[in-house]
């Protein structure tokens, strides 16, 4: 491939005819700072060495590569329409691709619901200037002026006389027409595709079993292997004795290396039965600790600790001096598991030459770094070739596997499979931090909120508060800070990182204080921000009106204070640049209480597909009352107590309530959706239970507090 | 190790594996069927959910040894064409997030309404419950299923 300067935009467009006819116009999706447009000298249709492009062929199909990771949150589908839409594109003819890793991808990762986002304009730039070519190229055709063409369908159409070119025909002629240096992106109120609901673009595939998962990947001449891990959190690996386990079928070898004793052999069950033959001895290399040590160092800490101060506004011991009421709320949530359906799993082949992995991973380029560094090979010598990830959750933003399977390879010499049971992915980490809160709120006599504190607690957790989220802003008074202990078992990310427990805990507490303040839980939100706009206090990182926005329209939509029979809890909630509100209806039922329904209004900006994202909303809803109520890992001298489904308890068909989603229609930017829904839902399951029972949940998982106790 | 001649999907496959091993590791090892998917090893999410002679089993924990004549149907052979009602359906309705449990949930699907073309909500949800989805799309399982049911 050769550069050019033909056109001085940046950030565009690479096109080439392919070899045979049909047309590539390849683009570069993300990269701002890309350089000039780059001619490739042949693209082979359907080569994935050139996977940065929309390629048009001659009988009109129109392939659009997607280059981030695929784990359920429909990215596949919702990219490329972003690109079909401004196109022009007829949908059904235009067919998806996974790309693979490739360094002319921007942000090539599944995290942080941040690639609608952060792809929005250039995805849309994307279809449009390509749309402007193939205008340009069929008025050329014509001899009229461009201005009196039109697109629509996959076809350039002269709007005079009405003759029209497919974009097939027209992709070779287009490829020639100098590249825009800007171009007019489409009124959102012309769009056909974005907004509505398009399927996922994989269905078929998925329903009929084909392969598409990285455990089913497999290739002529590998290898298997499982790997035992040091079962608790503190131990390191001493000896082994894999003699047994080698002299059984299959097996081709019993290795190890860092903590690790890996069995090789020739298929996954041979290799699970051998696994349990190797004798291992294991020294404490940490202390070991166990639910109960942290139980009592959370009070301790909460108490005791050094703690570090996140956010701190104005005089809160003046405020707390001066109250004519405090509050008090202590929350505590414990370890949880991401526990994808698909275990963790990944293929390496380490040669001399080189390094191949496939396999799901949430972040290929930090996989490929990491291979790099470990085996000392340039990075531009491995490549990465992107499976559909079943389920990730958090959990595959860590790429443990990956690198242990390149390693393995390198050891053995062997392209090898590594294969984690569903024990080794729930007793080996990496959790979401178990975390204790505390807060505290002054209110003066007329029932205002003066003086807030909030101290988080966590193992692990670095950071466990979001210092300057509502209600920071709307408080004069306040301070937040936290306390971290260092303990040798493993956390991470875990889908809404830290909001997915601190919302919860946060909103039950903000409930408290209204209730302490007598007034309705929804007003008391809305004076708050009243008093945010107004009087601003400190940083305010969140849109005071959006959140107000989703605040009002759940109210309206769950009829909010009118319903007799349901006890309601409100909740909302911002992270990751949405807003999402929700109001739980709880009925008693046998003395205890069930959520019959939940509405959720979500302000992501621009809805991309609308089932794509109610799906989001409604599965990020489940997922936070499913973990809510029923989750948690707990531990003995640093082993988890739960190692599977029998034990770790999942949210079942039969626990989910009604879930009604709707969205604001405001044309704003997307901003994320594959998170936001969740943090909310617990709060307003607590506060609905609060208003049933009179008890309240301070703890999860909820099934194990008092008011799910029937007396016997 | 011996030698298991399987009655999978109107064809005879064989095997060369030992006897405890499950069916789940023979269809995806050793005959390239790989729609059935490993999710939990011990049957309590139904992801390997297959049909030995017509009922939905879970075949993490189903030895070959077992299988003997019987039927095995799995994802792959649910229908020609991929235009089961059921497969139809989960489309339609777009239930699929990650898509991983998705094969099981339809082989148990698939079963239920053999035996019972036209299950209430209720008996649906009673038998979809064993399965687990961990993205939550339950709301759209059951739909389906339902769906299917109206076109069967």
């Amino acid at each position: 491939m050769k550069s050019t300067t033909t056109n001085s935009r940046r950030d565009f467009l690479k096109m080439s005819a392919i070899t045979g006819g049909g047309l590539v116009l390849g683009f570069n999706w993300f990269s701002a700072e890309a350089s000039a447009p780059v001619v490739f000298s042949s693209v082979a249709a359907g080569d994935i060495g050139f996977n940065s492009y929309l390629s048009i062929a001659t009988d009109g199909t129109i392939t659009i590569m997607s280059p981030n990771p695929e784990l359920g949150q429909n990215i596949i589908t919702s990219f490329p329409m972003v690109v079909a839409e401004e196109l022009e594109a007829d949908w059904k003819k235009v067919k998806v691709l996974q790309a693979n890793l490739d360094n002319k991808f921007d942000r090539q990762l599944t995290g942080g619901s941040g690639a609608v986002p952060h792809s929005w304009k250039l995805l849309r730039n994307a279809g449009a200037t390509a749309k402007f070519m193939l205008i340009e190229a069929a008025a050329k055709k014509w001899a009229v002026p461009a201005s009196e063409c039109t697109a629509a369908n996959s076809f350039v159409i002269h709007s005079r006389t009405g003759k029209k070119l497919g974009y097939g025909e027209l992709a070779e002629a287009a490829s020639k027409i100098p590249v825009p240096a800007t171009v007019k992106l489409k009124d959102r109120k012309d769009f056909k595709l974005i907004g509505k609901s398009v399927r996922n673009v994989e269905n078929h595939k998925i329903v009929t079993g084909q392969p598409l998962f990285g455990l089913d990947f497999y290739r002529e001449g590998m290898v298997f292997a499982m790997i035992q891990r040091p079962e608790q959190f503190g131990m390191k690996l001493k000896s082994f004795d894999g003699s047994i386990a080698k002299s059984m079928p299959g097996i081709i070898d019993v290795v190890s290396f860092k903590n690790n004793v890996a069995v090789v052999g020739k298929s996954t069950w041979q290799v699970l039965k051998a696994r349990k033959m190797v004798k291992i001895e294991y020294e404490k290399e940490f202390a070991l600790e166990s639910t109960e040590d942290h139980d009592k160092l959370f009070l301790n800490l909460m108490d005791n600790g050094q703690a570090t101060v996140r956010r701190k506004d104005g005089d809160v011991d003046a405020a707390f001096k001066n109250a004519a009421k405090v509050v008090k709320g202590e929350y505590q949530c414990p370890f949880i598991s991401h526990s994808p359906m698909e275990p963790m799993n990944f293929f390496a082949h380490v040669r001399p030459d080189g390094v191949e992995l496939v396999g799901p991973t949430q972040t290929p380029g930090r996989a490929r770094t990491e291979v790099s560094k470990l085996l000392n090979i340039p990075e531009d010598k491995i490549t990465l070739q992107l499976t559909r990830l079943g389920g990730g959750f958090g959990r595959r933003l860590y790429n443990d596997f990956t690198v242990e399977a390149a390693e393995l390879s390198s050891i053995i010499k062997a392209p090898v499979k590594l294969i984690w049971t569903k024990e080794d992915d729930m007793t080996a980490g990496t959790y979401r931090p178990a975390v204790r809160y505390r807060f505290e709120a002054a209110l003066d006599a007329s029932g205002n909120l003066t003086g807030y504190k909030l101290r988080g607690v966590g193992i692990n957790s670095g950071n466990p508060t979001r210092e300057n989220n509502f209600p920071s802003g709307a408080v004069e008074n306040l301070l937040i800070d936290s306390v971290e202990h260092k303990s040798p078992i493993t956390t991470g990310a875990w889908r809404a990182p830290i909001t997915n427990f601190l919302a919860f805990a946060e909103q039950a507490f903000i409930d408290e204080v209204a209730q302490a303040a007598g007034k309705d839980p929804v007003q008391f939100r809305l004076d708050l921000l009243a008093k945010a706009k107004k009087s601003p206090v400190g940083d305010i990182r969140y849109d005071i009106s959006r959140m107000e926005g989703v605040i009002k329209m759940a109210a309206e939509k769950s009829g909010w204070g009118k319903k007799k029979d349901v006890s309601q809890g409100f909740s909302v909630y911002f992270s990751h640049a949405s807003y999402v509100a929700q109001v739980a209806d709880v009925v008693m039922r046998a003395g205890l209480p069930v959520v019959k329904k939940i509405y959720a209004v979500s302000d992501c900006g621009q809805v991309v597909s609308l089932n794509g994202a109610s799906h989001q909303v409604m599965g990020g809803i489940v997922d936070g009352l499913g973990h809510a109520m029923y989750s948690k890992l707990s531990f003995r001298d640093g082993a988890a107590d739960q190692n599977n489904y029998n034990t770790y308890r999942l949210i079942r068909m039969k626990e989910v309530p009604e879930i009604e989603t709707h969205f604001v229609d405001n044309g704003i930017d997307p901003t994320g959706l594959g998170e936001p829904a969740l943090p909310p839902t617990g709060g307003a399951v607590a506060n609905a239970i609060f208003k049933a029972t009179g008890k309240r949940v301070r703890n999860q998982p909820f099934i194990e507090e008092d008011v799910f106790k029937t007396i016997s | 190790m011996a030698i298991y001649k399987l009655q999978v999907n109107g064809k005879t496959l064989q095997a060369d594996v030992e006897a405890d091993t499950p069916l789940l590791w023979v269809l995806r090892d050793h005959l390239g069927l790989v729609g059935t998917k490993y999710g939990c090893g011990i049957a309590q999410c139904g992801s390997c959910t297959v049909h030995v002679n017509g009922s939905a089993t879970r075949s993490c924990v189903y030895p070959v040894s077992a299988v003997g004549t019987s039927q095995v149907i799995t994802i792959e052979g649910l229908s020609e064409k991929g235009d089961h009602p059921l497969q139809k359906a989960w489309d339609e309705i777009d239930v699929a997030q990650c898509g991983y449990c998705q094969a099981g949930q339809i082989m148990t699907a698939a079963a239920l309404l053999k035996q019972n073309p036209k299950p209430s909500m209720d008996e649906i949800e009673v038998t979809m419950n064993g399965n687990i989805c961990r993205c939550g799309a339950y709301h759209r399982i059951r739909e389906a299923v339902k769906l299917a049911s109206t076109k069967i």
